[in-house]
């Protein structure tokens, strides 16, 4: 009702109206004390100073000094690597088998993603139950492979905590690989693969020079997104270990909150933040170049 | 259809010995579909029998893999008990009105941002931006905020939060649905003396449902399994179901029927919605950069 005035003006009038609400939202929610923890990051507020004092970018250099940091850093980098290659590896095999018509179909794929939609903390305590030495039934059925009894501490033996956080994240987001990719390669022309096929291209040179260039654009941005989704990694393994056996599993954002939320060493926590937003804008720009030139692509 | 795909999977030089071929290339991809089927559903499986059984069944050595007399009941009455239906019916209540909220904030900028491309492409990348942020970035200065406001611990500090980091989301997805959405149908309403407004509410939405939907059940199932944001602004009086299942295990004891009944009444919900939108469910996943 309120735009009525304006829209008498002209068919353009009104559109910064309409965004209005949205963006004051982003300003007042999020942006705004965005900025403000860019302040706080330059002072030395911590439990025992609430008022604090410029101290220039001391906090910064703290960080990047702080081994904590660097070994929370490396675990989500391994959580990266591992998982994603993982996942896109066995995504892409579970596209290749239901691509083409398959009898059943209709009722595999439904059952194969719902994974990416459960809550990923109800996934971690779920798994953490699986996991279970005494009352899971993983340990149980090695035992019954192993032919005696494993007993197997999962989630505290530095030796198996990592597969097992490897296993949960891919459980959790291999169907999103496979979804994607399904849909990639779904939008292949198969007159490609069969002019290929009638030169007599054997199926791995049709797979290395005529499947994978095709869905590569769609398996960029699946990668790039996972990457990002791999980075913010908490819910899973706090629900698994949270960061234990004391911070071997810990991920930079469950180091984060014990540093912001259990130690309240604000004015460090706020140059932490800082520091990984930088981070994560890089990979954020190379998405955004990926998904810009698609879209060209498709128009 | 069904030989030319076929076709495709046997190598053109065997053709004379399709028949075996083809059976034999069946066999290995349902092999590979079963074990799949396994892995991915033993876990749903596994949840479910722990949510029937009673806790000296869950905690047997060795496990139990079917409980002897199936019943939920127990384990609900206790949930009721610890607050876990409460906790449920909080997430309700900040899932649905953040997701509204976002739907008709969102809906609007998208309109703009769809036909007059408001901003330029910067400010729409600027918008969508927001979603990538790791939330813990995001989250601590919001709780900074929130101290201030004294929104920590109340449903309005949780719905406006939830709402507005739903945004990028809702704008981006409706800005490509309103596209596919002729302008020209518009014109001629406005031609007739309806005022923007209307033209969005009665024109170009209904034409858009089916993408309004998709995105609105997305949004609803992005806001229901956040737990960060929750674990921060959640103290005594807005606990939802996350921030709940995190006090059924503690260091030294652990409420898994509890734990369990609660996941397996949390998830049903979303996956019916699932299954509902599969053909959604890619383009929702990576903001519309797959079709």
């Amino acid at each position: 009702m309120t735009l009525r005035p304006h829209a008498r003006k002209g068919r353009h009038s009104g559109k910064y109206a309409l965004v209005a609400p949205a963006t004051m939202m982003i300003l007042c929610i999020a942006l705004f004390p965005l900025l403000y923890s860019v302040v706080v990051s330059f002072q030395n507020i911590d439990v025992r100073t609430p008022v604090g004092t410029f101290v220039g970018l001391k906090n910064y250099f703290d960080v990047l000094r702080d081994a904590r940091f660097w070994n929370a850093l490396g675990n989500t980098a391994l959580i990266m690597t591992v998982c994603v290659t993982a996942e896109l590896v066995l995504g892409f095999i579970l596209a290749q088998t239901l691509i083409g018509p398959l009898p059943g179909k209709r009722f595999i794929t439904p059952l194969l993603i719902l994974p990416v939609v459960i809550a990923p903390l109800i996934v971690g305590y779920t798994w953490r139950m699986l996991w279970d030495t005494q009352y899971g039934p993983i340990s149980q059925v090695l035992g019954w492979i192993a032919g005696r009894p494993v007993e197997i501490v999962w989630l505290a033996n530095p030796a198996t905590v990592w597969p097992a956080i490897f296993i949960t994240e891919i459980w959790q987001w291999t169907p999103f690989m496979f979804l994607v990719l399904l849909a990639g390669l779904a939008a292949i022309n198969p007159e490609y693969r069969e002019a290929a096929e009638i030169d007599g291209a054997s199926s791995w040179q049709v797979l290395r020079f005529v499947t994978l260039p095709l869905v590569w654009p769609v398996m960029a941005v699946a990668i790039l997104f996972r990457a990002l989704d791999a980075f913010k990694v908490f819910d899973i393994v706090f629900a698994l270990t949270n960061g234990g056996p004391g911070t071997m599993t810990e991920t930079v954002s469950l180091y984060a909150y014990s540093v912001g939320f259990r130690n309240f060493r604000i004015s460090y926590m706020a140059a932490l933040t800082l520091i990984l937003i930088a981070i994560v804008s890089v990979a954020i720009t190379v998405l955004w170049r990926r998904m810009s030139a698609n879209q060209e692509r498709m128009a | 259809m069904t030989t030319r795909a076929v076709e495709s999977i046997a190598p053109a030089a065997t053709r004379p010995r399709r028949g075996r071929h083809k059976a034999r290339a069946y066999a290995w991809r349902y092999a590979l579909i079963a074990a799949a089927l396994i892995f991915f559903s033993f876990p749903a499986f596994w949840i479910t029998t722990i949510a029937f059984k009673s806790s000296s069944e869950y905690f047997r050595n060795p496990p139990v893999w079917i409980p002897a007399n199936p019943n939920i009941a127990q384990n609900l009455e206790k949930v009721i008990r610890t607050g876990g239906l409460t906790a449920i019916g909080n997430s309700l209540i900040v899932t649905v009105s953040a997701t509204a909220i976002a739907l008709v904030v969102g809906t609007l900028a998208a309109y703009s941002l769809a036909r007059f491309n408001t901003g330029g492409n910067n400010f729409a990348f600027w918008i969508l931006s927001q979603r990538f942020l790791p939330p813990v970035s995001v989250v601590f200065p919001v709780f900074l905020l929130f101290r201030v406001l004294r929104w920590v611990d109340t449903f309005h500090g949780l719905i406006i939060l939830y709402a507005t980091f739903s945004l990028p989301f809702v704008v981006w997805m409706m800005r490509s649905y309103i596209r596919e959405v002729p302008v020209e149908v518009e014109e001629s309403a406005q031609v007739d003396g309806a005022s923007r407004l209307r033209t969005i509410v009665s024109i170009t939405l209904p034409l858009a449902s089916p993408g309004l939907i998709a995105t609105g059940i997305f949004t609803f199932i992005f806001n229901w399994n956040e737990f960060l944001f929750a674990l921060v602004l959640s103290r005594t009086n807005v606990i939802t179901y996350p921030v709940k299942l995190t006090s059924y295990f503690g260091p030294e004891s652990a409420f898994w029927g509890e734990a369990a009944t609660v996941s397996l009444i949390a998830t049903l919900p979303v996956v019916i919605a699932t299954l509902l939108m599969q053909r959604y469910l890619a383009t929702g996943l990576t903001l519309g950069a797959v079709k």
